[in-house]
């Protein structure tokens, strides 16, 4: 009985929520404030029982750690973004996140994205798929050299480089729209066979 | 009549689209699919571990995402119970970890796995990167217990399992951030760990390069990648059923742009006459 009404439940947010595809309306914006409460709501409690209590409440209070009372300062320091004239103490935290997310990332992240990738590109010219990958990236790279106007030689290889870009991004929009496509597809399933019943 | 045709109302096409979608799912045809190589590459690699290896699964999506990405974990899942591997998984994403435990437990039945035994559901820990880099060097620091609150000690999956060292593979089912690019990062770049993917077709085209470089062993793409994978474990599901309507429907928004790419420059010509 529970799952089905809230399986009637899901379908009609679905259908109020695509009421929007005809125009703005009360039943769309009622399925959308209630997305926004509910979705505000679950966030707090998985937060508190799932993040705070594992990772800093118990730990914390039940087994002493007192390390984490760094965290737990820093938590709340952040928080007092919301008193205006000690809002800048927030700042503290945030330079914290900053400055160890960027060195956390830093090496991996050049090793990953651009090392390995250009060690990737470094391949014998024997066969058409390796020309036309040296040829995309050098071409790539060109066009986003602006120290020397692109004419004469330079522009014809940043036009060619251009259109490299266009076809990437021809296939990116292609799975764009394949993902869009999905999503709907999920959707109508759900309303057809687990609504309906009709597949 | 160039002008009413320029100005066709969205609603139309928005129509269209659907009744196209609807029919395609009521009426299927069962158009060929045909299997690509980064795809193949990732059911290979699976079928190259011998029984009783452990395969590290990372559900990092929501249910926005499902329609994508919950046939292609499913099929990944089946395919790794079949040839007996041990699975551990978590979510990165908090909602990923009970869309991947439905999964796991449909498989289980289905090849009758034990929970504990044969696979295991650690949860969800906040931090993405920090938590793939825990993990790596003391996976029992930052996951205590499962998901159930179950003392990881009692589980004789876990037994000897102290980091990522004894899994042959890691497959992460990612809609974003954090995900496949940290998964990279971590366990491929810094510990060498093989790391294939299961990713929403919006970020795909974004994890090509990763795999032409060899830092990923498999990439299954979107709905149709998922569709791909349902033929290679010869299990049809949610994916392929759907592949009919992604077809029609792609056909239809092709059909749409050439129209309207026509129109214009028909208007264009009888502008400048």
């Amino acid at each position: 009985m529970i799952h089905t009404i809230g399986i009637w439940i899901a379908a009609l947010l679905t259908l109020c929520i695509f009421s929007f595809l005809y125009k703005d309306n009360p039943f769309y914006r009622f399925a959308e404030h209630l997305f926004v409460g509910v979705s505000a709501g679950y966030w707090a409690m998985y937060s508190w029982y799932n993040v705070l209590l594992p990772n800093l409440g118990r730990p914390l209070f039940m087994e002493h750690r007192l390390i984490l009372l760094i965290p737990l300062t820093l938590g709340i320091l952040m928080l007092l973004r919301l008193f205006p004239k000690i809002g800048w103490l927030s700042r503290w935290p945030l330079a914290f996140i900053v400055g160890m997310t960027s060195g956390y990332y830093l090496v991996t992240f050049l090793q990953t994205n651009a090392l390995a990738q250009a060690r990737a590109t470094i391949v014998p010219l024997n066969n058409i798929n390796n020309v036309i990958l040296i040829v995309g990236v050098a071409t790539g790279l060109l066009y986003f050299f602006f120290s020397t106007q692109h004419k004469g030689a330079v522009g014809v290889s940043a036009r060619i480089g251009r259109m490299f870009l266009m076809v990437a991004f021809g296939a990116s929009f292609g799975y764009t729209v394949m993902a869009r496509i999905s999503l709907l597809i999920g959707r109508i399933y759900f309303l057809l066979e687990e609504w309906l019943h009709v597949i | 009549m160039l002008d009413k045709l320029l100005k066709t109302d969205r609603r139309i096409i928005f129509a269209i689209l659907a009744v196209v979608v609807i029919i395609a799912i009521l009426f299927p045809v069962g158009l060929a699919i045909q299997v690509s190589e980064p795809a193949r590459r990732l059911y290979r690699e699976i079928e190259s571990l011998a029984p009783g290896s452990y395969v590290f699964l990372s559900f990092d999506y929501d249910p926005a995402s499902m329609a994508e990405l919950d046939p292609m974990a499913l099929s990944v899942i089946r395919q790794c119970f079949r040839e007996d591997l041990k699975i551990v998984s978590l979510g990165l994403w908090p909602q990923g970890v009970l869309l991947g435990e439905a999964n796991l437990e449909k498989a289980a039945e289905e090849y009758g796995k034990e929970y504990g035994v044969d696979f295991v559901n650690l949860g969800y820990k906040t931090g993405g990167i920090v938590v793939i880099s825990g993990i790596s060097t003391d996976l029992r620091n930052v996951f205590p217990q499962d998901y159930t609150g179950r003392d990881i000690d009692e589980l004789p999956i876990l037994n000897g399992i102290d980091n990522l060292e004894p899994f042959k593979l890691v497959v992460t089912f990612s809609a974003g951030d954090p995900g496949v690019r940290h998964w990279v990062m971590i366990a491929q770049a810094r510990y060498g760990k093989k790391v294939g993917c299961g990713s929403t077709a919006v970020q795909a085209p974004a994890f090509y390069p990763y795999l032409q470089s060899g830092q990923l062993v498999g990439l299954v793409g979107g709905m149709k990648g998922a569709a791909e994978y349902e033929q290679l474990i010869k299990l049809p599901g949610l994916a392929t059923a759907g592949m009919d309507a992604q077809s029609f429907a792609h056909a239809v928004i092709v059909f749409f742009i050439v129209f309207g790419n026509a129109i214009f420059f028909l208007k264009k010509r009888s502008n400048s006459r």
